[in-house]
């Protein structure tokens, strides 16, 4: 039984604005109240973080500012607040609302910049090992399954600690954001690899492929043109979920010391300096960019998981 | 009384942009041991006919009127408990696709013998030979041995026969067959239908042969229903219907048949395609299709585009269509003139 | 089945060969033996004729090939930190990050299958709906995150006082929003010697209490993974042509939930399980480090801080040797529950 899909094309598609507003990704996103909230809280956190300079009342890297005196004092609803720190201060003195600012800046772009790493280089093998097919695909394909196999987050964690004994941790703290996203990059392009394959392995046995083959045009053509556009949506609904994935990387492996240096935190360094001051009581350190850092992270996962409920594309399992 | 009687069936689909008509106003009887042809183009709603006769209709598709009757008992309010009883046991299925229907994790004879189990009190070696017996009968080499297989380990063809022995283990009163053979090879297309049919007349089973292919009906039915858009359109002894159908979508599709075409010619088809059930045209849904639709001024009959027909008895077969109504009023002036569907249609069944 | 293993016993040597080359390759690239041996006021002339002996000027292939020899004997040197062969400290602390591990897994089998069937059956009923958002929340927190959480809420206790303590419904409903905590979450406290470098926490309810922590942290990131798994294959086996048939069948429900639709729902979520071990693995790391927990995870990174390379060496060995175990186990068992995988000799 064939039951047509209601996606209302009633308009004519003239410009992309006009596709884009007579679309049913924006048909259900105005039915969605979880997706509306989502999005919106996602845009303000990105705003906050790329206006911080001019939000933050203080402006942590600058040594200058910050007066050790005034250390661990609790948010403003706790007893002995002072109420120029709205979040308090952690233990270096430094206004917690400003740093978590500064620091949600510096995880988003270390997890904007590894995804856009790992989609360079995922899209890329996954697009070589789905068309050539053959002995590149299995030799790509053994590659992102041992990798895999060995765990993103365990491979990260390895390059890291192998580049810090090698460089030192003075020049692994310069050069930190870098590294970051070389090495989250570098873990994950398997995933997008092999979601990549496996659409364009789907697109290639279909007509207007061989269509094009037999029109005479070459396979980088035939793959940029006619098979890549159709990989799109799977592409576009994973790097929603690789960007929370890659912030939450970045966060463990600054927790571990692999990541941000505490002078020019990430909100993962912002958690593991406060932890040394959870036991004393100061939990404010710790566990407001925590949460900050959970509400970031669970945005863009329920955000990932409306879009692939909605573009509902052929992913890869497992 | 019949064994099977099914009353102006409505089925629906809720969907997100709302409802979808797959089933309105199906109506048809079938006798013990009688053999019905269900005929239609895929999305004619021959399928979900199939599944709402054991009232398998998943989500988001439910009965919205109708009633469905079997051996005396309304199937449609019957409780779960009880209408599993009778799935399998008295009224059994077999699918389209072989490949698709067997669990691949299980073993043949389990799911044979989980049949048995769950409709007798029976112990397990007594369901392995009822099983065995029926493997037999369906012609299986080395039965034994395929009791111990899993279905991967075996092809398409012998995949369709073991669903047979399955919807025979119970010796049901109904076998609806839904597409039996259309995932099969040509070669062994008839192979299949032959042992249905052969196995049907041997037990005295009803059959519900669910088709597209007029070939198929016309050998293995005695009577059969048309369908359109989710109606019967068109139902009656299959002989008379194939040699001489009435309503013209029934005629586009027998002439349609290859064997119907001249050589060297083009096919004859119907122009245009089925509607979606989502959008059938108001009126009769076929009149966009129909070129008998169209009057004598190349404009579109007011009452085919406006007027849901009802069924008129022509001959032993009931017709759905405005045109035929007129030629059999103009030929019998003694029948009545002023419409009264609902009553007509009891009549015609 | 001979070639099936076969298959799987080349894949685990591949998996190995790359393992040690990189470890191998990190040895001779980082780690100094003779800096380490001699120290600092030894001639050059002497560390030169050191490194002759040694056999450190050998070509790469050389030096490979004698690094593979003594990692099949499990000698891959000593820590520069603890003086003793570095497998010697690895098997210390193995212990300690089995147990853990070991408790997670049975919490996440014990709460996963459940779970993730239910919400699959009922995909519409509230509690499903509960299920399915406190998983997303769930995999949204980062797991060292989650166990400072445990920590701040179970260990150290919290104090929320927003009714007026003066009243006897507001201490009672304050008294619900506080905790005391208590809960250890500092090491694995009284462990029981067992045999050998294992001492165990299973052994008393006090050592248990140690473990509850750390295995819920490090269980919070995978359950809801594996029941979002499971949820999403139990739902797509439900519409599968097989089920439809059993249900026309007239088998009951519960036997197409537990036998049908089951059997064919675990099978993609073993593949993903033997995936998802290193996972397990490298989130011990941070479990570990949160809790102070003494295994292997804390000690790896203890040795990155001190540059301790023998031993990040030995490390990535006998975890990647683990991982490849167990995922070689893991296809087995797979092959050993799919039918369709060619096992046995049976002729098809």
């Amino acid at each position: 039984m064939t039951i047509a899909p209601t996606s209302s094309s009633t308009t004519s598609p003239s410009s992309r604005w006009a596709r884009f507003r007579s679309s049913y990704l924006l048909y259900s996103f105005k039915r969605d109240w979880i997706a509306q909230v989502c999005f919106a809280v996602f845009v303000l956190l990105v705003a906050a973080a790329i206006l911080a300079p001019w939000l933050a009342s203080m402006n942590p890297y600058d040594l200058a500012q910050i007066r050790i005196l005034d250390s661990e004092l609790p948010p403003f609803w706790i007893d002995g607040s002072d109420p120029q720190y709205l979040l308090g201060t952690d233990a270096q003195g430094r206004d917690l609302l400003s740093t978590i600012l500064y620091g949600a800046r510096v995880s988003l772009i270390i997890g904007f910049g590894a995804v856009m790493l790992q989609a360079l280089l995922g899209v890329t093998f996954g697009l070589l090992a789905g068309y050539l097919g053959g002995r590149v695909d299995a030799f790509l394909m053994r590659m992102a399954d041992i990798q895999l196999s060995f765990s993103t987050l365990m491979v990260a964690i390895i390059v890291g600690a192998v580049i810090k004994a090698t460089f030192g941790g003075a020049v692994y703290s310069e050069y930190a954001v870098f590294i970051l996203v070389l090495i989250i990059g570098l873990a994950e392009w398997p995933q997008y690899a092999r979601t990549v394959r496996a659409s364009v392995l789907a697109e290639r046995s279909k007509e207007y492929v061989d269509a094009a083959r037999v029109m005479g045009f070459r396979a980088k053509r035939i793959m940029f043109r006619h098979i890549l556009p159709n990989t799109l949506s799977p592409i576009f609904v994973i790097s929603t979920v690789q960007i929370a994935n890659a912030i939450i990387s970045e966060a463990a492996l600054s927790f571990l010391g692999l990541g941000m240096p505490e002078t020019q935190p990430s909100l993962g360094s912002l958690i593991k300096s406060g932890f040394d001051y959870l036991q004393s009581g100061s939990w404010w350190i710790t566990l407001i960019p925590g949460a900050v850092l959970i509400v970031l992270v669970l945005v863009i996962n329920l955000l990932g998981d409306w879009l692939r409920d909605v573009m509902n594309p052929r992913l890869y399992k497992g | 009384m019949a064994l099977l009687e099914v009353s102006n069936l409505d089925v629906r689909f809720a969907l997100r942009q709302g409802d979808v008509k797959a089933l309105r106003d199906v109506s048809f009887t079938l006798d013990r041991g009688e053999r019905l042809g269900i005929v239609g183009e895929s999305g004619a709603g021959k399928s979900v006919a199939a599944f709402t006769i054991l009232n398998l209709i998943a989500k988001p598709g439910y009965i919205a009127d109708g009633s469905i009757r079997f051996d005396g008992r309304e199937l449609t309010t019957m409780k779960p408990r009880q209408l599993q009883q009778i799935r399998g046991n008295k009224v059994s299925m077999i699918f389209q696709d072989p490949m698709m229907t067997l669990n691949p994790v299980l073993t043949i004879g389990e799911q044979m013998i989980e049949c048995l189990k769950a409709h007798r009190r029976i112990r397990r070696r007594d369901a392995r030979e009822i099983a065995l017996n029926k493997l037999h009968q369906v012609y299986i080499p080395s039965p034994e041995r395929r009791l111990d297989q899993y279905p991967h380990e075996l092809s398409g063809g012998m995949r369709q026969r073991i669903i047979i022995a399955i919807a025979l283990l119970l010796d049901p009163d109904v076998i609806v067959a839904d597409e039996p053979t259309t995932a099969l090879d040509v070669t062994i297309q008839a192979e299949i239908m032959e042992l249905l049919l052969e196995l049907c007349e041997k037990h005295n089973v009803a059959l519900i042969l669910i088709t597209h292919d007029l070939g198929v009906v016309s050998q293995v039915t005695q009577r059969m229903l048309v369908m359109y858009a989710g109606r019967v359109i068109e139902q009656g002894p299959t002989r008379e219907i194939i040699n001489d159908a009435e309503h013209p979508y029934t005629q586009g599709l027998i002439n349609a048949l290859p064997q119907m075409a001249t050589p060297g010619q083009r096919l004859n088809q119907i122009p245009g395609s089925m509607p979606s059930l989502a959008n059938t045209p108001p009126g009769c849904a076929f009149h966009p299709r129909c070129s008998f639709s169209v009057d004598a001024n190349g404009e579109r009959r007011r009452d085919c585009r406006e007027v849901i027909p009802t069924f008129v008895r022509s001959g032993n077969c009931d017709v759905a269509c405005h045109m035929v109504r007129e030629l059999v009023e103009r030929h019998s002036p003694e029948h009545d003139a002023s419409d009264n569907g609902p009553s007509e249609k009891r009549e015609a069944l | 089945m001979i070639a099936f293993l076969i298959k799987r016993l080349f894949h685990a040597f591949l998996v190995m060969f790359i393992i040690s080359v990189i470890s191998f390759a990190i040895q001779d690239n980082l780690g100094d033996p003779i800096q380490q041996m001699v120290g600092q006021s030894v001639p050059d002339s002497e560390r030169a004729e050191l490194r002759e002996e040694l056999g450190l000027n050998d070509p790469f292939m050389v030096q490979y090939l004698r690094f593979a020899k003594n990692a099949m004997h499990f000698d891959f040197g000593y820590s520069y930190f603890y003086g003793e062969p570095t497998i010697e400290v690895v098997l210390r602390h193995l212990p300690a990050t089995l147990e853990l591990v070991f408790a997670t897994t049975v919490l996440i089998m014990l709460f996963s299958v459940p779970i993730g069937v239910y919400s699959a059956i009922k995909p519409r009923s509230p509690l499903s709906r509960l299920f399915m958002g406190v998983s997303i929340v769930g995999i949204s927190i980062p797991v060292f995150l989650t166990a400072i959480v445990l920590i701040q809420i179970f260990a150290i206790g919290v104090q929320f006082t927003p009714f007026p303590v003066d009243t006897g419904w507001g201490s009672w409903l304050n008294g619900l929003l506080s905790t005391d905590g208590g809960m250890p979450a500092y090491g694995r406290g009284d462990v029981v010697h067992v045999v050998g470098t294992w001492s165990t926490n299973f052994a008393s309810l006090e050592g248990l209490s140690y473990l509850v922590l750390p295995s819920i942290s490090l269980a919070s990131i995978m359950l809801p993974l594996f029941i979002r798994l499971i949820r999403a294959e139990m739902l797509e086996v439900l519409q599968s042509d097989y089920v439809k048939f059993a249900k026309a069948k007239g088998i009951s429900m519960r036997r197409i939930y537990f036998v049908h639709a089951l059997k064919n729902t675990m099978l993609p979520v073993i593949t993903v399980g033997g995936v998802q071990i290193g996972t397990l693995v490298a989130y011990t790391i941070l479990t570990e480090t949160v809790f102070q927990w003494p295994g292997v995870g804390l000690m790896f990174l203890d040795a990155i801080e001190r540059s301790d390379i023998p031993l990040i060496v030995t490390y990535l060995m006998i975890v990647g040797l683990i991982f490849v175990i167990t995922n070689t186990l893991v296809d087995l068992i797979y092959g050993l529950v799919n039918p369709t995988v060619k096992l046995t000799g049976k002729p098809a």
